[in-house]
């Protein structure tokens, strides 16, 4: 797992990677810069997720394949693997600057959502 | 305020308060080991604090005594997850004494993490809170159950 988040984190531009439990929300594996709170973002975007999958569900859309949160000073980009309704679902989720190459990283994410399911 | 969150201890209402909006749990209870509750939330009758209350001081009392078996510290935490239904129970130092939290969650609307994180700031929120320099207050057999009474009608609200 830790080769797989290398090819995230190589990414100019982004600032950490995590694989997170979409069940716990827990830390799967992690490779973050410091001053990234690990436990914290994997706890949120995993119950960001079960909202999403609701809010996504109502809206009659389907399951989400890929979100980019984009705040000031940074972005949040995530895919989900798995099937984030279901015992194994995971979220690949990289922390990165606001100017990152979302292109990039989205494939990236999507690589690894795939290598690690 | 949820109205079923209610402190027999004042101090400790507030950081229960913001534990339970932003963690999601469906339980909580705030206790001593031995069982004597100083705040609940979510419970809607005093059997079920009671019962709840017995049975994480007897978790705790026998992890502990598991932990010193094994020459530990005492554990931090305990997490236990069913299909629908997860719980926590964790133990923390105040200048009240050692406390420990009891939280019910379901897994469709909050998780283990979630509770992991907003536990932290609960603790520290009550560890800042506690009455400094309070000596602990010895419960007697004698008044026991008339300070059991008095809590279950304060924490139900009777």
């Amino acid at each position: 797992m830790n080769k797989t988040l290398d090819l995230i984190t190589r990414v100019r531009g982004v600032r950490g990677a995590m694989i997170v439990s979409v069940e716990d929300g827990l830390v799967i594996a992690e490779q973050l810069m410091e001053g990234i709170k690990g436990s914290a973002v994997a706890a949120l975007a995993a119950s960001l997720a079960g909202k999403l999958r609701r809010a996504m569900e109502a809206a009659g859309t389907g399951t989400s394949v890929f979100w980019h949160l984009q705040a000031e000073q940074g972005a949040l980009l995530v895919v989900p693997g798995g099937g984030t309704n279901t015992e194994g679902g995971i979220l690949v989720v990289a922390v990165a600057e606001p100017d990152v190459n979302i292109g990039l990283v989205r494939l990236e994410l999507l690589r690894a959502a795939e290598a690690v399911i | 305020m949820s109205p079923h969150t209610r402190a027999v201890e004042g101090w400790t209402l507030q950081p229960l308060t913001d534990f339970v909006r932003e963690s999601s749990v469906r339980l909580v209870l705030v206790l001593t080991p031995a069982g004597q509750v100083l705040a609940q939330s979510g419970f809607a009758r005093a059997v079920d604090v009671m019962s709840a209350a017995a049975l994480a001081a007897a978790i705790v009392a026998s992890t502990g005594e598991l932990a010193r078996q094994l020459k530990q510290a005492p554990f931090g935490a305990l997490s236990h997850q069913g299909p629908k239904i997860g719980f926590f129970l964790a133990t923390f130092a105040t200048d009240r004494g050692t406390l420990a939290v009891l939280a019910v969650y379901d897994l469709d609307v909050s998780s283990l993490g979630l509770v992991q994180l907003f536990y932290e700031q609960l603790a520290a929120d009550l560890r800042a809170a506690s009455p400094k320099g309070a000596a602990q207050k010895q419960v007697l057999a004698a008044d026991f159950e008339r300070e059991l009474t008095d809590s279950l009608n304060t924490l139900f609200g009777r």
